[in-house]
C-alpha cells in the first residue's frame, strides 16, 4: 500500500478511534474469475471512507462482503470483532443504501422508511416517530404520505438514505447512490450526507467512481486497483469540516482530487501484471 | 363539443364497419338464396334474440354464477398451489413441468369426464370453470413469488428479516400484479370452460345455460337463435373482461405499480 500524496491528514478522526472493520487477506472468487486477490482494509469507527476504482472493480463486492451478503473464498473480515453477518445481526447496527432507490411502490414513504424498525420489532408509534424524524433530515417530512412513483429520482434517493437512518446505523455502507441523478442535485445531496455524518458520526463506507464526489465527502480516500481488486493507494483527506459546495472551487480541492485522479490511472494503465489475468 | 367529437372519432369507425359487415352479410344470404337454417339474415337474429330475451338472460345469468365460482376457485387454489412451488424447490422442480403439461390438454376432452365423476349440473359446470382457468393463475403466480428483485432481497437480509417477513413483506406483495395478470387471463377462459361445460352436462330443458342452448339449437337447427345465443355468450365474455381489467386497474393502482 502506497502512502498518499495528500497533505496534512486529518489525525483527529481515525488514528485514536477503536477499528469497526478489519480485513485482510481478502480473496473471492466468481468460478473462474478472482474478483479479488489480497484485499486489505481498516476502518475505524467515525471515519468516512470513500473506495474509488475502475467500473468492475469490484468496490460493491466490498460493501457486500462488509454486509455479511457474500460468501469469500478466503481472508479475515471482523466487523466490530464478528463475522459480518453476525455483526449486523448482534454487534452492530449496518445500513445499507443501493445504487436504486430500492423502494417498495406498494408502501408510501413513511412505510418504506421505517421498514428497517419494522423488521427489528419495534412498535408502530415509534416507527412512525423516527421514520418522520428521519424524513425530516433529509428534507422529505412532507412527502411522508407519498408513494415512491410520486416522487422524482432526487426524492427517492433521498427517502432510501432516511430509511438508512432510521435505524441510527453505526455503519453505513452507500453503494454509488448518486450514480443516477443530475450533477446539481448530485452536489446538493453530496452536502447534505455530510452534515448528517457530522451530525451522526456514524462510520461510512462509500462506493463511487466520481473522484470529486469521494474527496469532498470522505476523510479517506481508497483507490482500487482492477480486478481481482486491492488497495493501490489511500488519501486522508484534511480537508476542514464542515463542508459546502464552494469547497469544489478551492486549490486544495483541486489538487487532492487531481491526486487521486493521477493515482487510479497509474494502477489502470497498463502493462498488467499476470496475477490480475483470470486463471 | 371537443369530447364529443373525439367520442365520435373513437366510436365512429368501428359503428360504420358493424353497419357494412351487417348490410353485406343480408346483401350475401339474400343473394346467394341460402338456406335459412344455414345462415340466417341479420333480422332473423335479432327476432330470435327479443322473442328469447329472457330464456337468453336467464341462461346467461347461468353461465355467469357458473364461470364466477370457478374463476373464485382457481385464484384460491392457484394462489396456494403457487405458493406451495415457490417455498419448496422441490415440489417445483418435480411438479411444475406437468403444471405447464397439463394447460395443453384440451378442455373439451376432460369435459365429459369431469360430468362422469361429478355428474350433470351446477358443481361440473364449475369444477371444468376452474380447471381451465387454473394453470395461468398457477404459473403467473409462481413467477411472481420468485421473480423478486436481487437488491430488495438484499435490503431485507441487511435489516436481518426472518423468512417469515421476507416472505409478507416483500413476496407475497411483490406476486400481487403476477396474480392480477393471471386472474385476467383466467377470467375469459372461465366463460369459455363454462361453456364447454355446458354443451355437455346442461342443466336439463327447464333451466339452459348458454352452452346448453347452443347445442339445444343447434340441434334443433334454429339458427338464429343460435347466433343469439353465440352473441350473447360473446356479451357474457365482454363483460367478464371489461369488469377484470377494472378491477386490475384499480388494484395496481392501489399497489402503484405501473400498469402493464
Amino acid at each position: 500500500m502506497q502512502p498518499g500524496t495528500a497533505a496534512c491528514a486529518d489525525r483527529a478522526e481515525g488514528t485514536d478511534a477503536p477499528l469497526l472493520v478489519e480485513a485482510s487477506g481478502i480473496q473471492v472468487q466468481f468460478g473462474p474469475l478472482w474478483a479479488m486477490r489480497d484485499l486489505n482494509l481498516q476502518i475505524r469507527r467515525g471515519e468516512f471512507v470513500s473506495l474509488v476504482g475502475p467500473s468492475g472493480c469490484g468496490k460493491s463486492t466490498v460493501l457486500r462482503l462488509l454486509a455479511g451478503l457474500l460468501p469469500r473464498t478466503a481472508g479475515e473480515i471482523r466487523v466490530a470483532g464478528a463475522e459480518p453477518s453476525v455483526a449486523r445481526r448482534h454487534q452492530v447496527r449496518v445500513s445499507f443504501v443501493f445504487q436504486d432507490a430500492t423502494l417498495l411502490p406498494w408502501r408510501s414513504v413513511a412505510a418504506n422508511v421505517s421498514l428497517p424498525l419494522e423488521l427489528a420489532g419495534v412498535s408502530r408509534e415509534e416507527r412512525a416517530c423516527r421514520a418522520l424524524e428521519a424524513l425530516t433530515r433529509v428534507g422529505l417530512a412532507d412527502f411522508a404520505r407519498y408513494y415512491p412513483q410520486q416522487l422524482s429520482g432526487g426524492m427517492r434517493m433521498r427517502a432510501a438514505l432516511a430509511r438508512a437512518l432510521c435505524n441510527s446505523p453505526e455503519l453505513l455502507l452507500l453503494d454509488e447512490p448518486f450514480a443516477a441523478l443530475d450533477d446539481l442535485t448530485r452536489r446538493q445531496l453530496n452536502e447534505e450526507l455530510l452534515a448528517l455524518w457530522l451530525r451522526d458520526r456514524w462510520t461510512g463506507v462509500f462506493v463511487t467512481h466520481n473522484i470529486a464526489e469521494a474527496v469532498f465527502l470522505s476523510t479517506r480516500v481508497l483507490v482500487l486497483t482492477p480486478r481481482p481488486a486491492r488497495v493501490a493507494a489511500e488519501f486522508h483527506i484534511g480537508l476542514p469540516l464542515p463542508r459546502s459546495d464552494e469547497l469544489r472551487g478551492e486549490p486544495e480541492f483541486a489538487r487532492l482530487v487531481g491526486a487521486v485522479s493521477r493515482a487510479l490511472r497509474a494502477c489502470v494503465q497498463p502493462p498488467y501484471g499476470s496475477d490480475q489475468r483470470p486463471t | 363539443m371537443k369530447t364529443v367529437a373525439r367520442y365520435a372519432a373513437a366510436v365512429g369507425p368501428p359503428i360504420t364497419f358493424l353497419v357494412l359487415t351487417l348490410i353485406l352479410w343480408d346483401a350475401a344470404v339474400v343473394l346467394t338464396g341460402v338456406e335459412r337454417y344455414l345462415m340466417p339474415r341479420p333480422a332473423d337474429v335479432w327476432q330470435a334474440a327479443r322473442e328469447h330475451a329472457l330464456t337468453l338472460l336467464r341462461a346467461a345469468v347461468l353461465t355467469g354464477s357458473a364461470a364466477l365460482c370457478g374463476l373464485c376457485a382457481s385464484i384460491l387454489l392457484g394462489t396456494i398451489v403457487a405458493f406451495a412451488f415457490s417455498q419448496s424447490r422441490w415440489l417445483r422442480r418435480s411438479m411444475y413441468p406437468y403444471a405447464i403439461f397439463l394447460q395443453t390438454v384440451p378442455i373439451v376432452g376432460i369435459a365429459p369426464l369431469v360430468i362422469s365423476w361429478f355428474g350433470t349440473g351446477f358443481a361440473s359446470i364449475v369444477v371444468i370453470a376452474a380447471v381451465i382457468s387454473l394453470f395461468p393463475v398457477v404459473t403467473n403466480v409462481t413467477t411472481g413469488l420468485l421473480a423478486v428483485d436481487r437488491t430488495l432481497a438484499e435490503l431485507f437480509a441487511v435489516y436481518n428479516a426472518t423468512r417469515r417477513q421476507t416472505l409478507l413483506k416483500l413476496r407475497l406483495p411483490a406476486a400481487v400484479p403476477y396474480l392480477v395478470a393471471g386472474a385476467k387471463t383466467s377470467c375469459g377462459l372461465s366463460v369459455i370452460g363454462a361453456i364447454v361445460g355446458e354443451m355437455f352436462a346442461g342443466y336439463g330443458a327447464a333451466m339452459p345455460g348458454l352452452g346448453a342452448l347452443i347445442a339445444q339449437t343447434h340441434g334443433r337447427l334454429e339458427t338464429a337463435y343460435l347466433f343469439a345465443a353465440i352473441l350473447a355468450s360473446t356479451l357474457l365474455g365482454v363483460l367478464f373482461f371489461s369488469v377484470a381489467s377494472l378491477a386490475a386497474g384499480t388494484i395496481l393502482a392501489r399497489w402503484h405499480v405501473e400498469t402493464r
